[in-house]
């Protein structure tokens, strides 16, 4: 298990990583979140001390890195993909990291067909794709056959096949009973493998729960109505006590709503519905309002255009989904 | 803390699975042998020429190891790149995930290192001396002459420690290009002119490249300032000094 106690990073007068505390729990996938800047790979570097904490420490099984004995079969990272001399074959990388930690050699050719590089395990990591290089990293990661496996972005720059190829090894891993402790700035791509969530920002814990947690806190739905006849179906809903609020563009929405009711009290009431449609809120939108205030770049605004938070900012990402009643009537005006 | 003798044979690995190495020290061996082979032959033919205003006794050694200058930049070169590629390739954070104890981790380093540059510089000393001694003729000396099979292991030893350094300076700087383009006009240039620089010189003279070149001396030469035995240390300490120091950089610096 990886521990972390009030690690901090001071770069200068720049704090990269704030007085962290985390467990990450074992046997699982636990999604390291935060924007670009928060900390993630200072967090990750500091777990294997190759950065020094400027204060607070890390654990390894209670352990401090530098005091494991071999310590590749503890815990497995890539932490940034080609990091490995380009003259050098892969077979070679793998071989002298084995030999380091006295790891059978035949596990070299074990992770390299498991990486499905074994065709190209003589030829030299210059001429590696990025795909290629993610995966020896993978390999190296995986020599040690440890029980903590460590990713810092491991989908960057990978062609959806890689990505796949990723997600599945990262559930197989976790099938096996492995610690993975994975670090992304996609909510989207964390909710399809992660089961549990740490979230930092500006070098700071935001939130750590389960996957699921996060979920049913963040996941709002909502049931969008359009009609021209709004004042009679809000009385038809009203004898239901339904309760409906101003949506965007005349619409109406019923919080946690239920489409098949509202839609057959309607045409009980002989309301005519130019829209019924279901809202949800996408994870993604809410791990960019959770981390709204800490972003560290934030895209350039322009002259005369209000941005009132990150979910304004977020359309590609939303699909459907409206922010509160509050912040959307500021947005439509910076819209105007 | 992981097998010493696993490191040890983990920085083997490494070194011999690149080409740099192969190149770097083939290039000492052809530079000093070849160089070394030229001014031998150019000396016999034109022996008058070449020592009619000189009082002091000809020094066969010296001569035929007169391309060590040209042949320690790339000695100096493979020293770099046996620690600079950690750093250009940033295997670094690799190698020290390997290895957390970063003493460790550079002590082996320097053993493959040294060790792999000293074996190669003793070859290439000795298959100086003898081709250069051939080629010399009649004013050739041998080994049994006095101080010469000391100058010649001196010649060894002074590749190899200036190999060590370079690796020692690589760490201090963790950058393989600053490196590089620190060390070889260092001893290219910088050191060669200021050494023959009024005033300047008495402390030129004390740089590592100067004072490891005595422990090559045959004759005693009163015009320098130390002996021999001084060069080596002097060189030595210079060696010894840029390796602690990359090993507190390295100890200390993040990865």
């Amino acid at each position: 298990m990886i521990e972390l106690h009030e690690l901090t990073k001071r770069y200068g007068d720049k704090t990269a990583v704030d007085g962290l505390s985390f467990q990450v729990p074992q046997g699982v996938v636990t999604g390291f979140l935060g924007p670009n800047g928060a900390g993630k790979s200072t967090t990750m570097r500091m777990i294997l001390d190759l950065d020094r904490p400027t204060s607070g420490r890390v654990t390894i099984d209670g352990k401090h890195y530098g005091q494991l004995s071999e310590p590749l079969k503890y815990i497995g990272a890539l932490l940034e993909a080609q990091a490995v001399h380009p003259g050098r074959t892969a077979y070679n990388h793998l071989l002298w990291l084995a030999q380091s930690n006295r790891i059978p050699i035949r596990r070299v050719d074990e992770v390299l067909a498991l990486v499905g590089l074994t065709e190209v395990a003589r030829k030299r990591a210059r001429g590696f794709s990025l795909g290629m290089g993610q995966r020896l990293g993978i390999a190296s990661a995986l020599l040690g056959d440890p029980e903590i496996l460590m990713f810092d972005e491991p989908v960057n720059g990978l062609d959806p096949e890689g990505i796949l190829w990723i997600r599945n090894l990262m559930k197989r891993l976790a099938a096996e009973g492995r610690t993975v402790f994975v670090s992304s700035h996609l909510m989207s791509e964390m909710a399809l493998t992660a089961e549990h969530l740490v979230v930092i920002g500006r070098g700071r814990l935001l939130a750590d729960l389960s996957m699921a947690d996060f979920i049913a806190q963040n996941s709002r739905s909502a049931v969008r109505i359009r009609t021209p006849h709004p004042e009679q179906l809000l009385d038809a809903l009203a004898t239901q006590s339904i309760t409906a609020e101003a949506g965007p563009e005349g619409s109406y929405e019923v919080v946690d709503g239920d489409l098949v009711k509202i839609g057959e009290l309607a045409a009980a009431s002989g309301v005519t519905l130019h829209e019924l449609s279901p809202q949800r809120a996408s994870l993604e939108e809410a791990f960019m309002q959770m981390t709204a205030d800490s972003v560290e770049y934030h895209a350039g605004v322009a002259p005369g255009e209000v941005v009132t938070d990150a979910a304004g900012a977020a359309g590609a990402w939303g699909a459907g989904w409206q922010p509160p009643a509050d912040k959307r009537q500021k947005k439509q005006k910076g819209a105007n | 803390m992981g097998s010493f003798p696993a490191i040890l044979q983990s920085e083997w690995t490494k070194i011999r699975t690149v080409r740099s190495t192969v190149w770097t020290l083939l290039l000492t061996f052809v530079v000093t042998v070849g160089l070394g082979a030229l001014i031998s032959l150019l000396t016999k033919n034109n022996f008058a020429d070449f020592t009619k205003n000189d009082n002091s006794p000809f020094d066969a050694t010296t001569t035929s190891f007169a391309g060590i200058g040209l042949g320690e930049i790339a000695m100096i070169v493979f020293g770099v790149l046996a620690v600079g590629n950690e750093y250009s390739s940033r295997m670094i954070r690799v190698s020290l995930a390997a290895v957390p104890q970063r003493g460790t981790l550079l002590t082996a380093k320097s053993l493959v290192v040294g060790g792999l540059a000293l074996l190669v510089s003793l070859v290439t000393a000795f298959v100086t001396f003898f081709l250069g001694q051939a080629l010399l003729g009649d004013h050739h000396t041998t080994l049994s002459a006095p101080n010469v099979l000391r100058a010649v292991f001196g010649a060894a030893v002074y590749l190899t420690m200036l190999c060590l350094f370079s690796a020692g300076v690589t760490a201090m700087l963790h950058n393989q290009t600053l490196a590089l383009g620190v060390l070889v006009p260092f001893f290219f240039l910088l050191s060669p002119i200021l050494s023959a620089v009024p005033k300047v010189k008495n402390v030129a003279h004390f740089f590592p490249d100067y004072a490891g070149k005595q422990m090559l001396t045959v004759f005693p030469t009163p015009s320098e300032p130390y002996g021999w035995l001084a060069g080596f240390f002097i060189c030595g300490a210079w060696t010894l000094a840029a390796l602690l120091g990359g090993a507190a950089v390295l100890k200390h610096h993040d990865a």
